[in-house]
């Protein structure tokens, strides 16, 4: 790298020296100077974020617990097919009984049509399942987008989408949900689900645009700038991954939100409708005999479990996702 | 030697130009109530005149509120100035769009003060330093690899490294990455924003030595800015003192450090502790009182004199030129007179607190 | 010789995380007499603020720990008191003062609530009017300018500077034997620096209180301490009274970082660097923590941890098996300077 042949500057002497080795005029034992930085400084084991979010994870007991049910009933719910042959509606025209109390050959009874509660559930989980997600990809994926673009220009942009999240926010959720689902749900599952997105979507716009504002003055954006990254790559190769944290956690719970809302929708006959299995719709059935408690019963606790689970899985991952660190001075 | 960094040397030996600024603004408005409107500014940057010759390091120092960061941005245009012209190599670029910037933009870069914000952490090394050559297209197969594997060799890193994680590293390490990514793309200018200021003592030293090797090889030219007045004497040909938004007092290194013919440049050199306990008690400190007025409001005249203890009726009224007045360098002070206050048993120069 | 006002021994501090046990101190052992300001320089990770957190029982236990040690305080252990005991000696006979007075003031009470807080919690008989009075006082002794004013302003309204010396009042409000003050010039720009330090001074000269100043910046030891202890790596490495330490160092860890310190007065080509980098905490090189990045190192570096043993004079100790060797190395900023 060095040319003696040309001088450096004006000023300088005319021959370049190299920086001087370490010591009072003792000899390196070993070569100093530049290269002695690289095996000292990298002591540490090569650990991504990733392993260490996983790490925190598995730590967290509650989680554990909640994400092993979640793959058991969401699972039920993939293998409906399997499990509950048949169908939401199946009749058992061979082998009638009505209102049967739970027993080894009906786990969760039968309704008043003869119907295996279990089965009924287990088709029901699988919407639920269905509606769940659906809402909470759906609505992070627009609430990402929406929080980015605010976050990211500032501005009258920012202000435009707030105001906007602010009016979506400041509806009465409830009489909005139920007088769209009524009118417009026509007790299809997607309706229902659109409908649900078109709420949700805000909550996660806020998160982002929030990660968004606080990270756009960040030196490695600005690093990105210099190099002369359009607002594209700024947007979406440098702050976007560091979003994910807020967006799985928040994405997350909604699932379980969605779901308990679709519920209580089609509970009051505003949501789903039969001949579209939902858990919401069997409790509502279930209403007509209260003293055939499995059939409200059994659809509830469901419900509260998957609920459950889900919250359960949502703590752990904003535990391991966005930890509270601690600040050791040296 | 690359063909580059040969020219360089040559234009570096005739003097010449790489960086004009000429009355360079920027403000900052204030914004408040409910539909935001502009309630004042804060003048971060207001009104600097410099050039900064081909191969030369400039220093330039102050304290918070001097405006010196915000400078450094705006030389190259990561904010948009409020008034005032910047010429680069020759060429207005005050008014270029970000696109038109881009092709500018491989000519000069920057490295910042924070090892750990400056770099994505989600992003790997290779990255890190292969993206500005992404951005421009010069990063293509085998030779783009091989280009990013130089470049971590260059400042002392190995190519091993290069699929590493930020947080893998020692500050020191981490400020070195960011100086390979700025070198990606052979810039001829580098801002260099208080690059050391946030490492440990002992790898300072390491950081700085390698800023020097890499200008000598390299036909670098530097805008260092810092804080800390030993480093910048060491690194700088020629020091700007920044006050409040202005330059009060800019000359070679010598003329600042040895001769320095402004108050506050006075009072900054006497305030530095200097590492001999010995000469405890003997300096004469300039202790300034008050604190730096609000560059919201800066005051009439000479900014500096609400704290400037030859503050005069003629100060408030007039705002001092930065030109020279007989000490062979530009100060803007009416009452501009040299005095050493790195000199032990100096003559008396202020009333101290 | 007076009885020393500290006397720490064999402190040992330990922090759990997730990638192992971070050994912050590891066995140190130092007197502080009274009147004297000691100094304690070192770089991030060499365990110069942890050790005296720890004495006034400000790690947080967990992930920390204080595995053994002793520190002799006015006839008792700090580390042994029970949280109500160790809550009257803080703010009463030993005060800090920490690095960022941004954050060390409550933003919602007023300057003179919070240092009048202070005496109230510790003199709770006191007048309020008498409180005021002191606390006035305290406030034109910092030289914060018109302190019956400023009594009632709140924390937004101090600037920087005048924050720390609020700090600097109230951690004398009850005249201590002991004062800590972290890093506490570190956030402060260099004029408002020199401001704090004449303040320090001033305090330490009304009160006679012994002072431990933290700081990585030599400058400063040089300008304001009596005695200085080098911090590596959660050990002592050398200690000494200043004149000495800056003249002639006995240890390579010295040596390196006066070294690589740029100077304020003078030209150099290059500087010289410690190679290598700061070990990490968990994972400490066995024999000397320094070796790795020794010019003097050899193979007993790697087996034994030297100990820290007096070198010429009785004052000045130094930890290095080869400390002889540099018997007669001058220091860089040992020369007089030009009048």
């Amino acid at each position: 790298m060095t040319d003696s042949s040309i001088s450096p500057r004006g000023s300088s002497p005319a021959q370049p020296t190299s920086p001087p080795a370490p010591g009072p005029d003792l000899p390196p034992p070993h070569a100093g100077g530049v290269e002695g930085t690289l095996e000292a400084g990298l002591q540490l084991k090569v650990r991504s974020q990733w392993s260490y979010a996983r790490m925190r994870f598995f730590r967290h007991r509650l989680a554990l617990i909640g994400l092993f049910g979640l793959i058991v009933i969401f699972g039920a719910g993939i293998f409906a097919n399997y499990i509950a042959p048949g169908g939401f509606s199946a009749i058992n025209l061979g082998n009638f009984q009505y209102l049967a109390h739970p027993s080894a050959k009906h786990i969760f009874g039968t309704d008043e049509l003869g119907r295996d509660e279990f089965n009924r559930v287990i088709w029901g989980i699988r919407t639920s399942m269905e509606v769940g997600v659906f809402v909470a990809v759906v609505s992070s994926f627009i609430g990402m987008f929406v929080g980015a673009v605010a976050g990211f220009y500032g501005g009258w942009i920012d202000n435009l989408l707030m105001r906007i999240t602010d009016l979506v926010l400041t509806l009465p959720a409830l009489a909005i949900l139920l007088t769209a689902s009524a009118l417009l749900g026509q007790g299809s599952q997607w309706r229902i689900s659109a409908i649900l997105v078109a709420f949700f979507w805000t909550g996660i716009a806020r998160v982002v645009r929030g990660v968004y504002l606080s990270l756009r003055e960040k030196e490695y954006v600005e690093a990105a700038k210099a190099s002369g990254g359009g607002d594209m790559r700024l947007m979406f190769r440098h702050i976007l991954p560091n979003t994910l944290g807020p967006i799985i956690v928040n994405g997350t719970l909604a699932v379980g939100t969605a779901i308990l809302v679709e519920a209580a929708l089609s509970f009051l006959s505003l949501g789903i409708k039969p001949p579209t299995p939902s858990l919401g719709g069997l409790i509502n059935d279930g209403q007509a005999n209260p003293q055939d408690w499995w059939l409200t019963v059994f659809p509830g606790i469901t419900i509260v479990l998957i609920v459950l689970c889900v919250n359960f899985v949502g703590d752990g991952l904003r535990d391991a996702l966005d930890p509270q660190q601690r600040r050791m001075r040296a | 030697m690359s063909a580059e960094a040969a020219a360089i040397h040559q234009r570096a030996d005739l003097g010449e130009e790489i960086l004009r600024v000429e009355s360079l603004v920027k403000h900052f408005p204030i914004r408040a109530g409910i539909f935001k409107h502009t309630v004042g500014h804060i003048h971060a940057v207001d009104g600097v005149d410099l050039t900064v010759k081909a191969g030369e390091t400039l220093g330039l120092v102050g304290e918070s509120g001097c405006g010196k960061t915000t400078l450094s941005r705006t030389l190259i245009k990561l904010t948009e100035p409020t008034e005032g012209k910047i010429v680069f190599n020759g060429r207005d670029i005050t008014g270029l769009s970000r696109r038109q910037m881009r092709e500018v933009r491989s000519e000069m870069q920057i490295v910042f003060q924070d090892p750990y914000a400056s770099l994505n952490p989600r992003m790997t090394v290779r990255d890190i330093v292969s993206e500005p050559l992404r951005i421009h297209g010069r990063h293509s197969g085998a030779q783009g690899r091989s280009r990013v594997d130089e470049l971590l060799r260059v400042v002392g890193l190995s190519p091993e490294h290069a699929n590493r994680f930020p947080h893998e590293f020692s500050g020191g390490q981490r400020q070195r990455i960011g100086v390979a990514r700025a070198l990606a793309l052979n810039p001829q200018l580098i801002i260099l924003d208080e690059p050391v200021s946030a490492l440990d003592v002992s790898i300072r030293a390491q950081v700085v030595n390698l800023l020097e090797s890499l200008q000598r090889d390299f036909g670098l030219t530097y805008i260092f800015v810092a804080h800390d007045l030993s480093v910048v004497r060491h690194v700088s040909d020629r020091v700007a003192v920044m006050y409040l938004g202005k330059v009060v007092e800019i000359g070679t290194k010598h003329d600042i450090y040895d001769r320095p013919s402004h108050p506050y440049t006075q009072a900054l050199l006497s305030a530095v502790p200097i590492e001999e306990p010995g000469q405890r008690g003997k300096r004469e400190r300039i202790v300034l009182e008050g604190d730096v007025p609000s560059p919201a409001n800066p005051p009439s005249g000479c900014r500096f004199r609400t704290r400037c203890w030859k503050a005069q009726a003629i100060c408030a009224e007039q705002e001092p030129e930065l030109v020279d007045r007989g000490t062979g360098h530009p100060t803007a002070c009416h009452f501009a007179e040299v005095v050493k206050p790195l000199d032990i048993g100096a003559p008396k120069p202020a009333p101290t607190a | 010789m007076p009885d020393p006002v500290l006397s720490i021994r064999d402190l040992v501090v330990e922090f759990k995380t997730e990638d192992g046990i971070v050994h912050a101190v590891d066995g140190v052992s130092y007197d502080l007499f009274p009147g004297e300001t000691l100094g304690i320089v070192g770089e991030s990770g060499s365990g110069k603020s942890v050790s005296t957190l720890a004495l006034l029982g400000l790690i947080p236990q967990p992930p920390g720990r204080i595995v053994s040690g002793t520190a002799e305080f006015k006839g008792r252990d700090l580390l042994k008191l029970k949280k109500k005991e160790l809550r009257r000696v803080r703010g009463n006979e030993v005060a800090m003062v920490f690095q960022d007075p941004m954050t060390s003031l409550n933003p919602v009470l007023t300057v003179g609530n919070q240092l009048g807080e202070s005496i109230k919690t510790h003199y709770p008989d006191e007048k309020g009017d008498v409180i005021k009075q002191r606390v006035i006082d305290l406030l034109k002794l910092v030289g914060v300018p018109n302190a019956e004013t400023r009594y009632a302003q709140y924390p937004h309204e101090f600037s920087g500077g005048m924050r720390q010396r609020a700090m600097i009042a109230m951690s004398i409000t009850n005249s201590p034997a002991l004062l800590i003050a972290d890093e506490p010039t570190t956030a402060l720009d260099v004029t408002i620096q020199a401001q704090v330090l004449e303040v320090l001074k001033r305090v330490q000269a009304e009160t006679h209180a012994a002072t431990i100043l933290i700081t990585h910046d030599l400058g400063i030891v040089a300008e304001m301490c009596d005695r200085v202890l080098v911090m590596y790596a959660g050990h002592i490495v050398e200690s000494g009274d200043v004149e000495t330490i800056f003249r002639s160092p006995r240890h390579p860890y010295t040596i390196g970082l006066m070294d690589s310190l740029p100077k304020l007065t003078e030209d150099e080509e290059w500087l010289r660097p410690i190679t290598g980098s700061p070990p990490s905490l968990i994972d400490l090189p066995p024999g000397c923590p320094f070796h790795p990045r020794c010019f003097l190192a050899r193979e007993k570096c790697r087996e034994s941890n030297p100990p820290l043993e007096p070198v010429g004079g009785s004052a000045h100790l130094s930890a290095c098996h080869f400390s002889d060797e540099l018997i007669g190395h001058k220091s860089k900023f040992s020369q007089e300077a030009v009048a």
